[in-house]
């Protein structure tokens, strides 16, 4: 491949690493076991490999491995060869968000890689030339120029033609608006865009009022920025409300649109219990005013009959870019004390931009529940803040998003078929750096942060939000490639990508929150979140999910997960014996022994093995020792290991081990509870001296 | 009794009751020598609330308009509308936090109620309080008091009796007035030099052994500071003491829980730090940890945070941040963390100390051996545990915990010491969900016990003390009470698995959070959190039926 500067280039792909890639460390969550297939039937033939690289613990500077980076046409391997095992850490190319090289010292030449999924790969190469030349190749081999460059093209998982196809039938657009009750005699469906010809960056499929004529629709059309008029997002089967969405109407100081107006008429008319509307901004006013003098603006409450106009103040892209870079910023160092912390949290602002999206989507969602009064909401473009706003309103109004397929139509409705520009927004491609910004991973947060509310109101797990994460930005599946959904029919995706959604769906289990209780109170319905800023939280699973030694150690979800699948087998065991025993009954009064059957039944034995396994998420092991591969199929590995083991792997994650002996200066630097320590051993010694 | 002439007004009808949780109602409210009973009108709901006065940490009287604000969150009581003039309204704040309005009609009732509350909430005889007229039906007087003793830990650790003894030379409380009767001291050293290094030790804590490390041997002692004053003075015996603890080992840590420069000004003041010369086998750590008055204020401030009812997210964060109790949590975790590493990691003996040795001191030791011992990390062990390092070890519980957060009165020797450290067990608890066999019910539990009690456990500031208002004998034992079996079952983690090794926190800033199970208690969020933990609980009884079928 002519983006590999380095010398070596080999016709053929290794081995050795084909065949411990299942084992990697990464699979987790880069779809499965499926990954290292796709390898050896992509397009990476060519491969440059570095040895001797070292690869930094971010957290625990002293701490770092030994082995060869690879370089390939689809992902950054390194493979740990010490220690008698092999670990392996795989980056997809379009994970990598920035290389950035270092000057070079004694030990070699920094290059750290910082990726979309927040993962940092810290690397010390020993030579300055080979350092340069990954740098360059990676720069290159990072930034796709064309979609056809895209891993979602190249990934071919073992799967055949038809069931591929079967993937893209999985969710159907038509069928959740069917579920919510439309069309109906309220609303119909409108195929006036489906040559994405009124808006070309709206789906071909969508509904409006019965009484709206396409008269109406083209001229509102054109009184609104890039033709994204009035149009369905959820409608509230109980009270008929809805809430709609479109972009910012061209109004700037005084202009009128009869047909805009009439549009807005026959969405409130729609909803026939409301006598008003509600007209949300999502926009802060002075934005918003200052887009009048472009000739584009918001509505006037005189022209547009029983609205109700109302600003809610989310910042643009631009600041929510800026915003979360310094957040991770915070994130990464490396031992900050709790004041720098909490202090750059603040500065930050995350959580107070989270905290409006929020507050946005309480304020819309009470207006269709608890009100009954419709709502139609828009920002600049309507697919950002819009959809934002939109989607966490329908988590909070509908327990069906709330559970696991629910949030994946809802990601496909408000997001994908509206036209979120995914591409520009997650940097698939190389283009404007003022495009990208965090607008999806906010909502995936505001979701995460009503399930830390309501633990038993979500039918997924937080693996599941951060697994979507990850592929929102892999680009390993075509759903959200591109920027709106002709793009993605030009582009041809679901002829020839893979969905995301299937492979969640046939693995839900991994997905399921083993707490999910539909039927409690507070499960149900609109969910009432608090707003006060103390419920809050830093979602560190996310921003440092790589930081294994942060999270906590065991998992109650593992646990109990395991112990739903034994109650439901016990149960199910139950049933099957009691059903024997009345068989048993019947045919031979006489001879009964059905207790002797219970005891000897073999479930109370694997019972005890399997929370043993259930006990130690791989979270645990592999935040502490260093490869996980071999430790994993111990089955009793982490909690019950021997207590030198522990020791020993506790010691080579925090310390060099060797220099044990040299006195309380190396205690305290390779302990991870004294990062003050160097200071204090300084006023120690003044301490001593004077004394 | 004396407590009737602090009440005027015994009883009052027509009272609109407003607390966190509830709607508002109406009905009787009753004062007497230690409670505040209000009992409700509706028949059929037969709701009482019974609130022990020593619960009480700040009375406010109010006019109605400014409680509109203050209760902006309570639905509004129809009734409140037509607020005569003459009612008056209190507001109560409690020690566990929670925060409760009184309308009260009549203006001097009000008066005479607030008053009596006022007065009864902060009698400072020990024999007036409660947990000497507590007698519930279910248990009776003499029943066995505490959990264990020094002699019964003694006796129990067949290990270090090779160079262990058990000391009775504080007999009579007259070696060291804040320590048991008998303490674990090296076999080498007797009686005569024990007296000796106690009047070389501040408040005579000399050292003494708290912890022993089976693994290794190696050993964890706690003692007040050396008064070794301006002109370093020595006490040889207190050297020989320390020489023997380590014996045929290499060296020892002293962490010492002052900054240098701390250590250093309280040389000043007669007390000390031990110096490299004359103890050269003993390497000085010096790890300041906040305390006294600057905790407590952390601890208003955090409070004052959480009850902030501004939507603005940066005022939050920075309250938060400026509180710094979040801060001391990671220093202790930290400190506790290193001390733990010193005995199981690098196998040496540890001696802990900052001035008293009766604060921060015990934090630490408790929290390594949480850390450490497996043994302690069950409900009994760890009962036992703050039983033996905390009550049995002197500290000052009612010093410290006499105000809260919400007093106005000016702050004396208010602490909270064992606050913080129920914070930290929370933050392992959270890290380590499987590992302590107690429930976050507990820990909360205690957190409201230690500032307001039927229960005679945490009355007094010392061992002494306890024997001389005869609290073993007149009141009844909350350790005791907890591990009734209706109890127990609340305050056991359903999930917890023994587990031999070592539990060590992380004490990244992004691994710590605030205590919402304590601080944000009253709402609604938290409600719906503790109901979680029942959906847990039903789930591992669910599947543990069916397991043993």
């Amino acid at each position: 491949m002519e983006h590999i500067r380095l010398p070596k280039l080999w016709n053929k792909h290794p081995v050795n690493i084909e065949k411990g890639s299942s084992s990697g460390s990464h699979v987790d969550f880069i779809a499965g076991g499926r990954f290292c297939v796709s390898c050896v039937n992509c397009s990476a033939t060519a491969v440059s490999e570095v040895e001797k690289v070292r690869l930094l613990d971010r957290m625990f500077s002293k701490r770092s491995r030994v082995g060869t980076l690879y370089l390939t046409a689809t992902h950054t391997i390194f493979v740990e060869n010490e220690g008698g095992f092999r670990n392996e850490t795989w980056v997809l190319h379009s994970l990598v968000f920035s290389v950035e090289k270092q000057a070079a010292s004694s030990s070699g030449c920094p290059l750290l890689i910082h990726c979309k999924n927040f993962q940092v790969l810290h690397f010390v190469i020993a030579q300055e030339r080979e350092c340069h030349d990954v740098f360059v190749s990676l720069q290159r081999l990072s930034q796709p120029e064309r979609y056809e460059e895209l891993y979602c093209f190249s990934y071919k998982p073992n799967v055949d033609e038809k069931e591929r196809q079967q993937e893209w039938d999985f969710l159907d657009l038509r069928a959740e608006y069917t579920r919510m009750g439309i069309p109906n005699s309220l609303w119909k469906l409108s195929l006036v865009n489906r040559h994405y010809k009124v808006s070309d960056t709206y789906p071909a499929e969508l509904f409006v009022p019965q009484s709206t004529t396409q008269s109406v629709i083209t001229g509102s059309s054109k009184f609104r920025s890039r033709g994204r008029f009035p149009t369905l997002s959820y409608y509230c089967k109980e009270n008929h409300a809805t809430i709609c969405r479109s972009s910012q109407p061209l109004s700037g100081f005084s202009a009128r649109c009869l047909e805009d107006e009439q549009m807005l008429e026959a969405i409130l008319r729609s909803n026939p219990r409301s006598d008003f509307m509600y007209v949300v901004d999502t926009r802060p006013k002075l934005n918003a005013m200052a887009n009048r003098a472009a000739g584009k603006g918001y509505e006037n409450e005189d022209n547009y009959s029983h609205i109700k106009f109302q600003f809610v103040a989310i910042e643009n892209i631009h600041v929510m870019r800026s915003s979360q870079q310094k957040m991770l910023e915070v994130c990464k160092q490396r031992s900050p004390s709790m004041s720098d912390f909490l202090e750059g949290l603040e500065s930050s602002g995350w959580l107070k931009h989270i905290k409006a999206v929020l507050d946005a989507g309480i304020l819309i969602a009470k207006a269709i529940a608890e009100e009954g009064v419709s709502v139609l909401v828009h920002c600049s473009d309507g697919w950002d803040r819009t959809a934002q706003v939109c989607s966490v309103a329908c988590v909070l109004l509908d327990p069906y998003y709330r559970t696991i397929k629910g949030l994946m139509v809802l990601i496909e409705k408000d997001w994908i078929s509206f036209g979120h520009k995914f591409s520009h927004r997650c940097s698939h491609l190389v283009g404007d750096p003022k495009e990208v910004s965090p607008i999806i991973d906010q909502f995936l947060e505001c979701v995460w942060q009503l399930m830390e509310q309501f633990p038993c109101a979500f039918e997924f797990n937080e693996r599941f939000l951060i697994t979507i994460h990850s592929h929102i930005y892999s680009c390993q599946y075509g759903n959200f490639i591109g920027n709106n959904q002709q793009g993605r029919v030009e582009l041809g995706l679901q002829e020839r990508t893979h969905s995301l959604w299937r492979y969640l769906w046939s693995n839900r289990a991994d997905y399921t929150n083993p707490l999910y209780r539909p039927d409690q109170s507070q499960a149900q319905g609109l969910l009432r979140p608090s707003t006060a800023p103390c419920w809050f939280k830093f979602w560190g699973r996310l921003y440092n999910r790589f930081d294994h030694g942060m999270h906590p150690r065991q998992s109650v979800e593992e646990y109990l997960r395991a112990i739903k699948e034994e109650t439901e087998q016990l149960e199910e065991l139950l049933a099957s014996h009691r059903r024997k025993i009345s068989k048993l009954e019947e045919k031979q009064a006489r001879n009964r022994t059905p207790k002797a059957t219970y005891d000897k039944s073999p479930t109370a034995w694997f019972i005890g093995h399997d929370l043993v396994l259930a006990n130690t998420p791989q979270d645990y092991t592999s935040g502490f020792l260093t490869s996980s591969t071999c430790q994993l199929k111990t089955p009793c590995s982490s909690l019950t290991l021997s207590p030198q083991d522990f020791s020993k792997t506790y010691d080579s994650s925090h310390s060099n081990g060797s220099d044990r002996e040299s006195g309380i200066a190396d205690l305290s630097c390779r302990s991870p509870f004294s990062e003050e320590s160097t200071r204090d051993q300084d006023s120690d010694d003044d301490a001593y001296s004077a004394a | 009794m004396e407590f009737s002439e602090h009440i005027k007004t015994a009883n009052v009808e027509d009272v609109v009751l407003h607390q966190p949780l509830h709607p508002p109602s109406k009905g009787t409210l009753c004062i007497t020598g230690h409670h505040l009973l209000f009992s409700d009108r509706e028949e059929d709901s037969g709701r009482q609330v019974l609130l022990l006065l020593r619960n009480v940490d700040a009375v406010e009287k109010s006019s109605v308009e400014n409680l509109m604000n203050y209760f902006g969150l309570f639905p509004k009581p129809g009734r409140s509308d037509r607020a005569t003039e003459s009612s008056g309204t209190i507001i109560i704040k409690c020690k566990d936090l929670r925060v409760i309005q009184l309308d009260i009609p009549g203006m001097e009732q009000c008066l005479n109620i607030a008053q009596s509350i006022e007065t009864l909430s902060h009698l400072d005889s020990v024999a007036e309080m409660y947990p000497f007229f507590y007698r519930p039906s279910h248990a009776s007087l003499g029943e066995q008091w505490g959990l264990s003793t020094p002699e019964r830990h003694y006796t129990e650790m067949e290990a270090l009796h090779e160079r262990w003894r058990l000391s009775t030379v504080n007999q009579n409380y007259s070696v060291c007035p804040s320590y048991p009767p008998a303490v674990i001291v090296p076999k080498a050293i007797g009686d005569d030099a024990l007296k000796k290094v106690a009047k070389f030790r501040q408040g005579g804590r000399f050292p003494v052994l708290c912890y022993y490390h089976k693994k290794n041997g190696m050993v964890i002692l706690r003692s007040g500071q050396p008064l070794t004053g301006a002109n370093r003075k020595r006490c040889i015996e207190d050297e020989l003491l320390l020489q023997a603890v380590i014996a045929d080992s290499d060296k020892g840590y002293i962490i010492d829980t002052r900054s240098a420069q701390q250590a250093q000004q309280a040389r000043m003041m007669g007390g000390g730090f031990e110096s490299k010369p004359c103890y050269s086998s003993w390497k000085r750590l010096h790890r300041p940890m906040e305390r006294g008055k600057t905790l407590q204020e952390s601890l208003i401030k955090l409070v004052e945070a959480c009850g902030d009812k501004s939507p603005n997210m940066d005022r939050w964060l920075s309250k938060l941040e400026n509180s710094k109790w979040l801060s001391h949590v990671q220093t202790a975790l930290s400190t506790a963390g290193l001390l733990a590493e010193c005995v199981e990691r690098d196998g040496h003996s540890v001696l802990v100390h900052g001035s008293e040795g009766t604060d921060a001191t015990l934090l630490l030791s408790t929290l390594a051996q949480l850390i450490m011992d497996p043994s302690c990390r069950t409900l009994e062990g760890f009962l036992t545990l703050l039983e033996r390092e905390f009550v049995q070890a002197g500290h000052p519980f009612q010093q410290r915990c006499s105000h809260s957060a919400f007093s106005h009165a000016r702050l004396q020797q208010e602490c909270p010491v064992f606050l913080l450290l129920l914070d930290c067990v929370w933050q392992l608890w959270c890290q380590f969900p499987l590992a302590l066999g107690f429930s976050e019910a507990l820990l909360l539990r205690l957190a409201t016990e230690a500032y307001s009690s039927d229960y005679g456990t945490f009355l007094c500031n010392s061992d002494m003390e306890r024997g001389v208002h005869q609290v073993k004998d007149k009141t009844h034992c909350l350790f005791q009470a907890l591990l009734k079996p209706k109890e127990r079952d609340q305050y056991t983690n359903p999930l917890y698995e023994p587990n031999e090794l070592a539990i060590w926190p992380s004490v990244h800033p992004q691994s710590l959070q605030l205590w919402s199970g304590f601080f944000l208690r009253w709402t609604q969020q938290a409600h719906h959190l503790e109901l979680v933990q029942e959906e847990i609980r039903n789930m591992v009884i669910e599947w543990g039926k069916l397991a043993l079928s």
